[in-house]
């Protein structure tokens, strides 16, 4: 059962590698245009992922200022402390009376230059969260500006938060461009598939006639069709890498310009099998569906 | 092996083109069913080699009810036939060799065995030297004999030919007939329709004669 399956599949395969042969130009083509439609979304993935790791790198920890109104008096401040202690959330936090913040702004001499003579500076707070996730420090930095006597807070590496928020759009971009390439894709072979049983018509008519059945007569088309779809992935996976090549040396320029080390990477092997796999099974779907309506078209003409 | 049974066929739009039809043929029986154009003879070979269902009445091949197989199925009871059409249905984009080699490819016989086989039929009917040729630089004869070489390859217990002397000179057709008469001699069924019953061979052969769908 298993030797007839492999055997059967064999058969298809050598005929529809007969017919590649036979138009080289146009299945190579066929193949570079589905590369070309699926490198967008895998570029801009590789793109996202690039810039995620990148991001994992920089490690800055979130830390969250906490600025007392500045008619709070001492008190009000320490039972604050006491409040911020038994806060779960909180990792470690210090504080910065106004004083000493005072006091530190005139040894930098940044007083003179605003010609100011008394403190305007409040009681502060600066806090390190337990949890660094975007989400989470949010949730604890609107916790804090809800207690009392807390004028303001200020959320420092607002920037991670921001990219982190970008990158997430890429993921969601990554998502719709796949899924409308991926649709295009299964057009584009279907279409391919369907011209394809047209010039095989007269083949696929007599065949029925002395006995073949459906599957037969689709197996060479959903194998030409996966293929299609893989040397797509191929191509895809080649104008990534090729343009990869092509920015790693101004990146590395670049890099070099911050004296650090930083290359773009290329797509890993999960992703990589991703792409070639997926780009095979969208074309066993464009050519099953392709061949499906396309038997029943000539079937319903023929009786 | 074959036995037909009341079998009524009506196509879309109301023509009937077999009316109460009942006859069997034995194996290894040569028959010949002739017949005006018209008459239903395509049609009656259609529903023999089960590439068309019965509208009533039923159709047996080797004891299966073809009108109440499943579709799926049918495809299975077809190579039991060797069918030759009445227009050849010759694939005219490959080569002699490749047009025999279909039905054999159909059931999964390739490679040597397959060539083996294939130039046994094209011996057979005397084309072994044109087995590159191109099936549109073929006279009418030749095209006729490919066409027979391809329902043979798959070595059928039942042929079935559709008017193979139709458009053939005399000689050539009685060369086709006899052709046919060897197969039967080898123990195949052999089932002809012919609108010319002056080629027919008497010789007790069962001749069922069709006259606009009913069976004279």
């Amino acid at each position: 059962m298993i030797y007839h399956w492999f055997r059967s599949h064999w058969h298809a395969f050598i005929l529809v590698l007969k017919k590649v042969r036979n138009a080289p130009i146009a299945n190579l083509l066929m193949a570079a245009v589905i590369g070309a439609t699926l490198s967008l979304p895998a570029g801009l993935y590789l793109l996202a992922d690039n810039i995620r790791q990148a991001a994992g790198d920089i490690t800055i920890e979130p830390q969250i200022s906490l600025f007392l109104s500045l008619n709070a008096s001492d008190s009000a401040a320490k039972a604050l402390e006491h409040r911020l202690k038994e806060n779960t959330g909180i990792k470690d936090f210090s504080f910065v009376s106004k004083e000493s913040a005072w006091q530190e702004m005139q040894r930098n001499n940044t007083v003179a230059d605003t010609g100011l003579e008394k403190n305007p500076l409040p009681d502060a707070f600066v806090i390190h969260p337990k949890d660094t996730e975007p989400q989470a420090v949010d949730k604890l930095q609107k916790e804090l500006s809800e207690l009392p006597n807390v004028e303001h807070t200020l959320l420092d590496a607002e920037w991670v938060k921001r990219l982190y928020v970008l990158l997430q759009m890429s993921t969601k971009a990554v998502v719709i461009l796949t899924s409308l390439l991926g649709f295009a894709l299964v057009a584009i072979i279907g279409n391919t598939i369907r011209l394809q049983i047209m010039t095989q018509r007269d083949e696929i008519e007599v065949s029925r006639l002395i006995g073949a059945t459906d599957r037969f007569i689709r197996r060479p088309f959903l194998l030409a069709g996966l293929l299609h779809g893989f040397a797509g992935g191929l191509m895809a996976w080649l104008f990534v890498y090729i343009a990869l090549y092509i920015f790693n040396a101004s990146v590395q320029d670049l890099a070099l310009l911050y004296s650090a080390d930083f290359r773009l990477h290329m797509l890993n092997g999960q992703a990589s099998l991703m792409l070639l796999g997926g780009a095979a099974a969208l074309g066993w779907l464009g050519a099953f569906l392709a061949v499906n309506r396309s038997l029943a078209e000539l079937k319903t003409k023929s009786k | 092996m074959i036995k037909f049974d009341g079998v009524t066929k009506r196509y879309p739009g109301g023509f009937e083109a077999l009316k109460n039809v009942s006859f069997e043929i034995a194996q290894g029986e040569l028959a010949f069913i002739t017949g005006h154009s018209g008459a239903g003879k395509s049609t009656l070979l259609k529903l023999a080699a089960a590439i068309e269902r019965p509208t009533t009445g039923s159709v047996i091949v080797n004891g299966q009810n073809v009108g109440k197989m499943r579709q799926s199925g049918l495809p299975y009871v077809r190579r039991n036939f060797g069918m030759i059409f009445q227009d050849h249905k010759l694939l005219y984009d490959r080569n002699v060799f490749d047009n025999v080699a279909l039905p054999l490819s159909i059931v999964g016989t390739t490679g040597r065995e397959a060539g083996k086989r294939i130039r046994a039929a094209l011996d057979k009917v005397g084309l072994l030297s044109r087995e590159k040729a191109a099936p549109i630089t073929l006279s009418g004869g030749e095209q006729q004999r490919l066409a027979i070489a391809r329902a043979i390859v798959s070595r059928p217990a039942i042929l079935v030919a559709d008017e193979p002397t139709g458009n053939l000179d005399e000689s050539y057709a009685r060369d086709i007939i006899e052709l046919f008469q060897s197969f039967h001699e080898v123990g195949v069924t052999v089932i002809i329709a012919t609108h010319d019953a002056k080629g027919i061979a008497q010789r007790g052969e069962q001749i069922l004669s069709l006259e606009q769908g009913v069976l004279k």
